[in-house]
């Protein structure tokens, strides 16, 4: 097992390379595209780092500093308690880094084992498993989301479990689509005619070839994954206080509005920020591999 | 035709009973004792007693499921465990406002959207279409719970065009329902500009053209007719989602409803409140997909073959 995956690693890295290249050069004539992952990485980089980046405590109170205006010394002003709003961005940032890879990996990790069984094995299996999502696609997915936190509890965790399991059932149904087509190919019975298992199978064979649109929908949905959970941050079911969550902030912000523009402006713009940026790149992403769509 | 009616109404039953089946398994699947923390740790031994007979879970799940059936078919959700009421009776009260804003929202969205993404496939200078395409992309990522704070700062408190207090009457609905719309008709305008995109590649709309139709009427006649089936599917198919989607509108423009409703009785873990209001707003969803198939149905003969 280990020597085929051996030799198999730099002839798939060569293929890659090839494969990326005119990804790279068309990428050149989409500067907003550009821009979107621009800025994305520099979120990825302010989460990361946001304790040496951040100027201030996010959660400790600057004495004698209660809903400063935007300065020099806060560049994006303070809150009613006193707390740098520049600060409680930066690490706003972390939480929803944390929330987009957690949400999306459950997502991804649990609709494609679905998906995959389903498609893969059929019969009985495929039935049992497609009636169970089909029922839970007759789900709005926030509604979905709020009944899983009705049972888990709110939480930020619970949020984010939540958020990540109510977009199961979509990523099942992708995956089931393309394992159905992967499965009839050529290489597939080949395999199994020199004798491969199921196992092997589904993991050199099947995996790596349905994979591709399920990646396309998580792209565009960690997007929605961020403003469903900042929503039920918002809602008060998510992030509780005093966490820097940019969703739990906004809701803070409302009491303070006619005073306090800022406490409202700079969380909702980090978020819109993002989400803009992450549906730049999944609609750059879906029309790269779906050629029917470019105009 | 009565054929293909019948089958999409048979259709139903299954997906009812599945939406049922699941609302009903909340209670069950929640992980911990779901009386113990509708309650509370150090709730008295025949109270805790009471609820579970109240709740019927001291019964076999199947008889609990098929009492819960009966129980929905007769309009009975149970008792809310904080406010002792009947739930369908708080959802009763709740849903009309929601109902009202998603209406509004919709109205909005389809008079904004549908147009916007017509003059996108059909503008003669590219700058429009990724106007349109730009706007639509800021619509679609902004969060409804920041997009509605900016719209009260600037036109309630800054402006002072429009009340932010109120709750009742027509101008107490513009905010909330242009917030509630910006999402939808992002998508909406999306949608239609593709459509309208993809029949304007098919062969009748190049004979119309090449047989010197004047191009507007080759629009509006030959191709928004066909262009817009999809479009209003999924018009009808958002509304359910606006519904949704209007829970956290509500809360931001501390409007009464079921959104409210929705908050409180998870906050509260008040299981047969959040049930009864997981299974009304799934219920409208599915009616409406069902009511949206049918009408797709009747419009486009070529569906009821499939």
């Amino acid at each position: 097992m280990a020597t085929v995956s051996d030799t198999s690693t730099p002839r798939s890295s060569a293929s890659r390379l090839r494969t990326m290249r005119p990804i790279l050069r068309r990428l050149r004539s989409r500067p907003l595209v550009i821009a979107a992952m621009g800025v994305l990485v520099l979120f990825v980089i302010l989460a990361v780092a946001a304790p040496i980046v951040a100027p201030y405590d996010p959660i400790g109170l600057i004495s004698g500093a209660v809903m400063r205006p935007p300065s020099w010394e806060f560049l994006f002003g303070t809150d009613e308690l006193g707390r740098d709003v520049l600060s409680r961005v930066i690490h706003g940032a972390r939480i929803s880094l944390q929330i987009g890879v957690i949400t999306i990996s459950i997502a991804l990790v649990l609709g494609t084992m679905v998906g995959i069984a389903a498609g893969f094995y059929g019969g009985v299996i495929d039935g049992a498993l497609m009636a169970v999502m089909e029922i839970l696609l007759a789900f709005p997915q926030i509604l979905l989301a709020m009944a899983i936190l009705a049972m888990l509890g709110p939480s930020l965790k619970n949020a984010m479990i939540a958020v990540g399991l109510s977009a199961v059932p979509v990523y099942a149904r992708t995956a089931r689509g393309t394992t159905l087509s992967v499965r009839a190919m050529d290489y597939v019975e080949a395999a199994r005619a020199v004798g491969a298992g199921d196992g092997r199978i589904l993991v050199r064979h099947v995996l790596p070839n349905m994979i591709s649109p399920v990646v396309v929908l998580a792209t565009a949905g960690v997007g929605i994954a961020i403003l469903i959970a900042a929503g039920l941050s918002y809602l008060g079911l998510g992030a509780q206080p005093p966490t820097p969550e940019w969703g739990a902030m906004l809701s803070e912000s409302r009491a303070y509005l006619r005073n306090a523009w800022w406490m409202a402006t700079f969380p909702g713009l980090a978020i819109t920020l993002v989400v803009v940026s992450l549906n730049l790149c999944g609609d750059w992403l879906r029309d790269l591999l779906d050629p029917r769509l470019r105009k | 035709m009565r054929a293909f009616l019948l089958r999409r109404l048979l259709l139903l039953v299954p997906t009812v009973l599945g939406v049922t089946l699941a609302t009903f398994l909340m209670l069950h699947l929640t992980p911990g004792d779901p009386v113990t923390i509708m309650l509370g740790e150090f709730a008295s031994a025949s109270d805790v007693a009471r609820l579970r007979t109240e709740l019927g879970l001291d019964r076999p799940l199947p008889v609990q499921y098929v009492k819960f059936l009966g129980r929905v078919l007769r309009a009975d959700l149970g008792s809310s465990i904080r406010s002792r009421r009947p739930v369908a009776e708080e959802i009763r009260e709740r849903l009309p406002p929601t109902l009202q804003l998603a209406l509004a929202a919709q109205v909005i969205a389809v008079a904004v959207g549908i147009p916007a993404g017509v003059t996108a496939a059909t503008a003669r200078r590219p700058a429009v279409d990724s106007a349109v395409v730009a706007v639509t992309l800021v619509g679609l990522s902004m969060p409804t719970f920041w997009s509605g704070l900016l719209l009260i700062l600037f036109f309630s408190l800054t402006l002072g065009w429009l009340p932010i207090t109120e709750s009742e009457g027509l101008r107490a609905l513009i905010l909330p329902a242009v917030t509630l719309a910006a999402p939808a008709g992002a998508v909406l305008a999306r949608v239609t500009r593709a459509s309208v995109l993809e029949v304007l590649r098919q062969d009748y709309v190049r004979t119309a053209r090449a047989k010197g139709v004047a191009e507007t009427l080759v629009i509006y006649r030959h191709a928004l007719r066909n262009a817009l089936i999809p479009v209003l599917t999924v018009a009808a198919l958002q509304f359910a989602g606006l519904v949704a989607g209007a829970v956290i509108v509500e809360s931001v423009f501390a409007r009464p409803g079921l959104g409210r409703l929705a908050v409180n009785a998870i906050l509260s873990r008040d299981f047969p409140l959040a049930q009864g209001i997981v299974l009304v707003v799934a219920s409208m969803y599915v009616f409406v997909n069902v009511g949206v198939d049918l009408v797709y149905g009747v419009l486009d003969p070529r569906i009821r073959y499939r």
